[in-house]
């Protein structure tokens, strides 16, 4: 809260779902959590693909995307999400993911260039502070 | 305590111990209570069975209002029917673990497809890319059944297709299945899960608008009532509302108001209620808080009975059965210390059982990590196996009952849901609540309510909020096998180059004429079945018709 109340804008998050999973709890708990630490959250909805995450993610321009998969298509999806966001946005916007994701996955996904990967039990707070850490002020 | 001054006597007795006893007691030592959907007094008494009538409120089991059980004898007759969820990469993986299953005791079926035959795609289309065989089995066609279920038992696998926009193509595969294995329909046993509205508001597998997807939903009950009479129709379910993270009260309220809206198009269809109404089956969440849970098994049964008879003018007793299914709170699992999630499990098959439910899945220790291994989900059924035998709990046909707490439970779960029902429905009915995004709201209010309670540390979660160390957790997960995409597709093709193309043009466009009137789509559905159309084809066509449904946004 304090961090956030200092910046001269809001950081504006886009919360993505990307694939055909429609578990979304997880998704607008955060959407509640990031609002309430005062930032701008942008919700893509449900069963998007990555070049419509990537395309959204430069229009609203947002300074982070936060990536929720539920289903165990991960390893493909954020792979796509990551290339494509390297061409179109020069990897200048920062991806978190979120989801059940087994440990030797979120390995895989950390050098793809994913900065944090968050699993099931993992307080809300922790995950606004990470998105504080990671978008200058 | 029919006599007042009894009650009166005791409510003084019971006001002096608190006064005397139990205050001084909490002032010395007291710990925090832990957060509860319903609100709960410290003990209870017989105070609380104030006006309860047996006869008229509890009943005998297998008798009006069916709060004890909806059989006379319960489990003294049959247990419960163990039935896991399972289903993953190929047909072929899926039948070799159906029939394991099946040898190690399991009574019946649970299919699990995977996300893009749920939402009617091939597994050769874009959109299904990275999810082919990943949450479930992939299922193109009419081949593909016949894989999964060719040389099983038929007529004992009673398999539960959990299904629901694409419901009538699950069913319409399985009908062709047990007619090639000379199966006759009215032999066939099983459910279709069905339930849109809930997908809508907490499962987000719906495809079309809500009102088509209503009528979809009332085709396959309509087809069921007319052919195929041992099947359940339709599977309602407050389970995922309560994963969406909403409150038991809301859970057995949506679930219920979905039914009524389900009941009312039936009727609306020219249907008799006695007709559809023993086909309509349940499937509720049983979290590891055993009474609550059992209470609201209880509670439903009530309800569910009066709803029929008062509202509907149900005559048959089977009419009146809240038949349920039930299955355990996935969402309570943790990753953390996950061989913790076998005791949770336990405790929640227990509030089934307990509750009086005809099935139970149990969840594997390792649901909060990955699909289940075969080795997790042995030790998930053994669970149900040792509670069946050895815990006792299924040797007294309601244990519960009559006890002071669980009683007055059920009484203010059952007043508490229909005060939300009469809500839901001042408010204009759940497709209103759908399409005005109300229901999610409310859901998602009552989730982050929740989360708060969890990191604010009020509700404690082993191993995840308290009691936490860092040690990875060492055991073996599934994974799921790449290579099995691309012989997936390699059969669709193939499917596709060798099948009667004309037959399948000529049935997908019957599907297109009736689709845009007012036919029930099971029959011609079932012809492009018959013909190895794909679920994509299917499916196609009701998309080009009807359209696809976009949800407000939040």
């Amino acid at each position: 809260m304090s961090m956030a109340t200092e910046r001269k804008t809001p950081i504006r998050v886009l919360i993505a779902k990307p694939g055909l999973d429609g578990h979304d709890r997880g998704a607008k708990v955060l959407a509640h959590a990031m609002r309430e630490a005062g930032m701008e959250v942008v919700y893509s909805g449900l069963r998007q693909t990555p070049a419509m995450i990537v395309n959204i993610a430069v229009e609203e321009d947002v300074d982070i995307i936060c990536v929720s998969i539920m289903s165990g298509a991960h390893l493909t999806l954020f792979a796509e999400i990551m290339e494509l966001l390297r061409a179109e946005a020069g990897e200048t916007i920062p991806v978190l993911g979120g989801g059940i994701i087994p440990a030797q996955d979120i390995v895989t996904l950390t050098e793809m260039g994913v900065r944090e990967v968050f699993t099931p039990g993992a307080p809300m707070a922790a995950i606004t502070a990470c998105i504080e850490g990671l978008v200058p002020a | 305590m029919d006599q007042p001054y009894e009650q009166s006597k005791l409510q003084q007795a019971k006001e002096r111990w608190e006064a005397e006893r139990l205050d001084p007691a909490l002032a010395k030592v007291s710990r925090p209570r832990m957060p509860s959907d319903v609100k709960q007094q410290r003990l209870y008494t017989p105070l609380d069975g104030d006006g309860r009538d047996y006869e008229n409120d509890l009943g005998f089991p297998g008798q009006y209002p069916y709060t004890r059980g909806v059989q006379p004898s319960m489990y003294q007759g049959r247990l419960w029917t163990m039935r896991q969820y399972a289903g993953f990469g190929t047909p072929e993986e899926t039948h070799e673990r159906f029939e394991y299953l099946l040898n190690q005791g399991q009574g019946g079926l649970l299919v699990a497809y995977d996300l893009p035959t749920q939402l009617g795609f091939d597994s050769d289309d874009d959109r299904a890319k990275g999810e082919v065989g990943v949450v479930g089995v992939a299922v193109d066609s009419l081949a593909d059944m016949e894989t999964i279920f060719s040389g099983l038992p038929l007529e004992k696998a009673s398999p539960s297709l959990t299904m629901n926009a694409a419901a009538n193509v699950a069913l319409a595969m399985y009908v062709a299945v047990a007619e090639k294995e000379g199966v006759p329909a009215e032999r066939i046993s099983g459910t279709t899960q069905n339930d849109i509205l809930k997908e809508f508001i907490a499962r987000g597998t719906q495809v079309f608008p809500p009102r088509d997807s209503l009528r979809l939903t009332v085709d396959v009950i309509e087809y069921c009532t007319a052919n195929l009479p041992r099947w359940n129709a339709i599977n309602i379910c407050g389970y995922h509302v309560r994963e969406a993270g909403s409150t038991l009260v809301q859970e057995v309220a949506f679930a219920l108001a979905n039914a009524i809206t389900y009941i009312e198009a039936c009727l609306e269809r020219g249907m008799d209620v006695d007709a559809f109404a023993p086909r309509l089956a349940f499937n509720f969440s049983a979290s590891a808080n055993i009474f609550q849970e059992a209470a609201k098994f209880r509670a439903t049964r009530r309800m569910w009975a009066r709803l029929l008879q008062d509202r509907f003018g149900a005559k048959q007793a089977a009419s009146l059965m809240f038949r349920t299914g039930a299955g355990s709170a996935g969402s309570t699992l943790t990753a953390q210390q996950p061989e913790n999630n076998i005791v949770r499990v336990a405790l929640q098959a227990l509030s089934g059982i307990l509750g009086g439910v005809q099935s139970f899945h149990s969840a594997s220790f390792d649901e909060a990590l990955a699909i289940p291994t075969e080795h997790s989900a042995l030790v998930a059924l053994r669970t149900q196996q040792v509670l069946a035998h050895e815990s006792g709990a299924a040797e007294v046909i309601d244990p519960l009952g009559g006890s002071y707490y669980v009683e007055a439970l059920t009484d203010q779960i059952e007043a508490e849901v229909n005060l939300y029902i009469a809500q839901i429905e001042a408010d204009g009915g759940m497709l209103q609540a759908i399409e005005d995004g109300r229901a999610q709201a409310q859901i998602a209010e009552a989730s982050f309510a929740q989360q708060q309670q969890i990191d604010a540390g009020e509700k404690v979660m082993v191993g995840v909020n308290q009691f936490q160390d860092d040690s990875d957790p060492k055991i073996e997960l599934h994974r799921p096998n790449p290579e099995i995409v691309a012989a997936q597709i390699a059969k669709l093709q193939q499917l596709r180059r060798e099948r009667d193309n004309g037959a399948v043009q000529a049935a997908l466009v019957r599907l297109e004429d009736e689709a845009r009137g007012d036919g029930n789509l099971m029959y011609p559905i079932l012809e492009a079945v018959r013909a190895y159309a794909t679920i994509g084809e299917i499916c196609g066509v009701e998309r080009k018709v009807f359209g696809e449904y976009q949800a407000a946004s939040i």
